[in-house]
């Protein structure tokens, strides 16, 4: 069997006779040859993606002001980076929101302003002690300036991810961009046939040390990063690199509506065909790599997998979710993931870049589990009301009004003969319904599309929809959409207050209550 | 072809998109409208061959009409080619070149805005 090393790979990249192909182009050579002859054909395969990842930021060093400043709080162009470190250093990451723009701009933009050699507006508050007396510094700064200014993200390079739908019938927005109610659309994230981590899953070339394409410039993989669960093909890396040699080209901040701001990271990795094996895997194809379709309209840590799917699929643009076509698009690009792999086969066959030997292994077995939470979260069933009056479709504005009247709330549920919700008023609509002297059917008062609430749902979530539609109560259903309950914002609200109340009362330093409910 | 009609507070409650069909019997499609006590923005389509005639008539009725010849402006050099506009698309403007750069058709584009809020580097805008 033929076997290579790194070294002699490097020889030939040095002499100018290496052989490199992307890892597209791999998938027809291998299947075209097999893995054995590819193997003797191909010295070095480059992969590539570029994809929005939240984990990434940058280390800044200032230098020091005259007289000296201990920087406690720093804004760049009014986004906030961490500073709790030395005196003049500080962390970007790409998800920290400017103060004054909100989502429109963020740390990502701020990187990319940073590479694109703009001047940023700098400003930095301290306390002041002896040794740095100044108390408040502003200035515009670009990245020439600064002394160091290495990015390092703590997580790039997610093997595969997840594809996003959302079953309900509102649009969200996710950091999986828009997702249109009723499955209307399903995105999805990752190079396929490119993906770095997929065409070395076991991490066989790829490891600690190993020099890497990094938004244009050379950068290293430094260990696993956060989350890293390859056994889920979740595998992820924790990479670096010089801020000041990037290209803007492979490096952009980025806005999804509704969620926030991240950067769009271009990474690529070299990877050595040292033997069969090697190759082998390097011939992965998009049809080989499936992942899952999860339902983001289920606001919890688990969410509903739909279906499994390939990525050959998501690339069509189409894929069946329940007999229905649901038209894909990436929120990662192919067409960038090509250019850093081809940008990259460039490097190393004009012998600017050799190939590293990892120092250490990357983990195989490594599980990303969840939060561990002392606190537990209150559900709807516990906080509802259950004694909620209810009104037949129907009905009139009349009947309805004698009820809220007699009861003494605001939202009255509506329901048709078999018990079903099919809608609610509120005083409010009865009082403006009176104004405009309609005394009519209910039917054309109410809100038909009426927001709910279910049993088991944690009031986090529920919160979030009275906060989200602006409103003040929610039915609550059962599976057939019976009507159970009620949940007012009161209900959370009071629940809030006294939690408080027993945090405060269970401070291990006053010890006036034992345990907590 | 698309046009955009805009009709001035004064003229806001006239019924002209019917009079215009039934005095041209052009089979108009509203794509778009947004319409208050202030304003009035419609997006129409508009059968090619009856196009001038539409158009001449609405302004004579006062209605000011704007051909929308590229609904929506792609900029290359801010598109990062992901392609989360496309599928938030629901007429299928939008979808993916061979090269996997992105493809925009102006004609069927009725300004609904999706991609733009979609699009993570506001690479689109409305022209």
């Amino acid at each position: 069997m033929a076997e290579k090393t790194v070294q002699e790979i490097n020889q030939k990249i040095k002499d100018g006779s290496v052989r490199v192909v992307t890892a597209e182009h791999m998938t027809d050579i291998v299947d075209e040859l097999g893995p054995k002859d590819a193997a003797r054909e191909v010295d070095v395969v480059t992969t590539g993606t570029f994809g929005a990842m939240c984990s990434s930021g940058a280390f800044l060093n200032f230098g020091h002001s005259d007289p000296p400043i201990k920087m406690q709080k720093v804004w760049m162009n009014d986004v906030e980076a961490y500073a709790g470190l030395a005196a003049v250093d500080v962390y970007i990451g790409a998800t920290q929101l400017s103060e004054s723009r909100g989502m429109e701009y963020g740390g990502g933009h701020v990187i990319e302003d940073l590479v694109a050699r703009k001047s940023i507006q700098t400003r930095a508050v301290a306390y002041g002690t002896d040794c740095y007396p100044r108390k408040n510094i502003e200035t515009t700064i670009m990245i020439d300036d600064l002394n160091q200014a290495t990015m390092l993200n703590p997580r790039n390079a997610y093997q595969r991810y997840n594809v996003a739908t959302n079953s309900s019938d509102r649009t969200l927005y996710t950091y999986m961009d828009t997702l249109l109610p009723n499955c209307g659309n399903a995105t999805y994230s990752g190079a396929g046939v490119l993906s770095p981590l997929y065409n070395d899953p076991y991490f066989e070339t790829i490891g600690v040390g190993s020099k890497i394409f990094l938004c244009g410039a050379p950068g290293y993989i430094i260990g696993e990063g956060t989350q890293h669960e390859p056994q889920n093909g979740l595998g992820t890396l924790m990479v670096t690199g010089n801020l000041k040699d990037m290209n803007t080209e492979f490096l952009r901040g980025a806005t999804f509506y509704g969620y926030g701001t991240t950067l769009y990271v271009g990474l690529g990795i070299p990877i050595p065909i040292l033997n069969e094996q090697i190759a082998k895997k390097t011939g992965i194809s998009d049809a080989d790599i499936i992942t899952n379709v999860l339902d983001y309209s289920y606001p919890r840590r688990t969410r509903p997998t739909l279906r499994k799917v390939s990525y050959e699929e998501l690339k069509s643009g189409v894929i069946e979710l329940d007999g229905k076509e649901v038209r894909t698009s990436s929120v990662s690009s192919f067409f960038m993931a090509r250019k850093v792999a081809s940008t990259l086969k460039h490097w190393i066959e004009s012998g600017e870049f050799t190939i590293s030997q990892p120092i250490e292994k990357l983990p195989n077995d490594t599980i990303f589990r969840p939060m561990k939470q002392t606190d537990k979260t209150p559900l709807v069933k516990e906080v509802m009301s259950k004694n909620v009056t209810t009104i037949r479709k129907g009905k009139s504005i009349e009947d309805a009004s004698k009820l809220i009247m007699k009861g003494q709330f605001t939202h009255l549920p509506v329901i048709s003969e078999d018990d079903k919700l099919v809608g609610i008023v509120t005083a409010w609509d009865i009082s403006k319904a009176v104004a405009k002297s309609r005394y009519d059917k209910l039917d054309k008062t109410m809100t038909r599309r009426v927001i709910t609430a279910t049993l088991d749902e944690p009031i986090e979530v529920t919160a979030r929809k009275l906060e989200k539609y602006n409103i003040s109560a929610l039915p609550v259903i059962d599976e057939n959409s019976k009507v159970i309950g009620i949940i007012t914002s009161d209900d959370i609200s009071k629940l809030i207050a006294k939690r408080k109340g027993i945090v405060t009362t269970s401070n291990p330093k006053t010890k006036k209550v034992k345990g907590r409910t | 072809m698309k046009i955009f009609l805009r009709f001035a507070p004064e003229i806001n409650q006239e019924p002209h998109i019917s009079e215009v069909i039934l005095e041209t019997g052009a089979k108009l499609n509203i794509n778009r409208a947004s319409v208050d006590a202030v304003s009035g923005e419609v997006v129409v389509d508009v059968p090619d061959e009856k196009s001038d005639e539409v158009i001449k008539l609405f302004r004579s009725r006062g209605v000011d009409v704007s051909v929308l010849e590229h609904p929506v402006i792609l900029y290359e050099d801010e598109c990062v080619k992901c392609g989360a506009c496309i599928s938030v698309c629901y007429i299928k403007a939008l979808s993916f070149k061979d090269d996997w750069t992105i493809a925009l058709d102006d004609k069927s584009c009725n300004q609904c805005g999706a991609c733009i809020m979609a699009c993570p580097h506001g690479a689109l805008e409305f022209s």
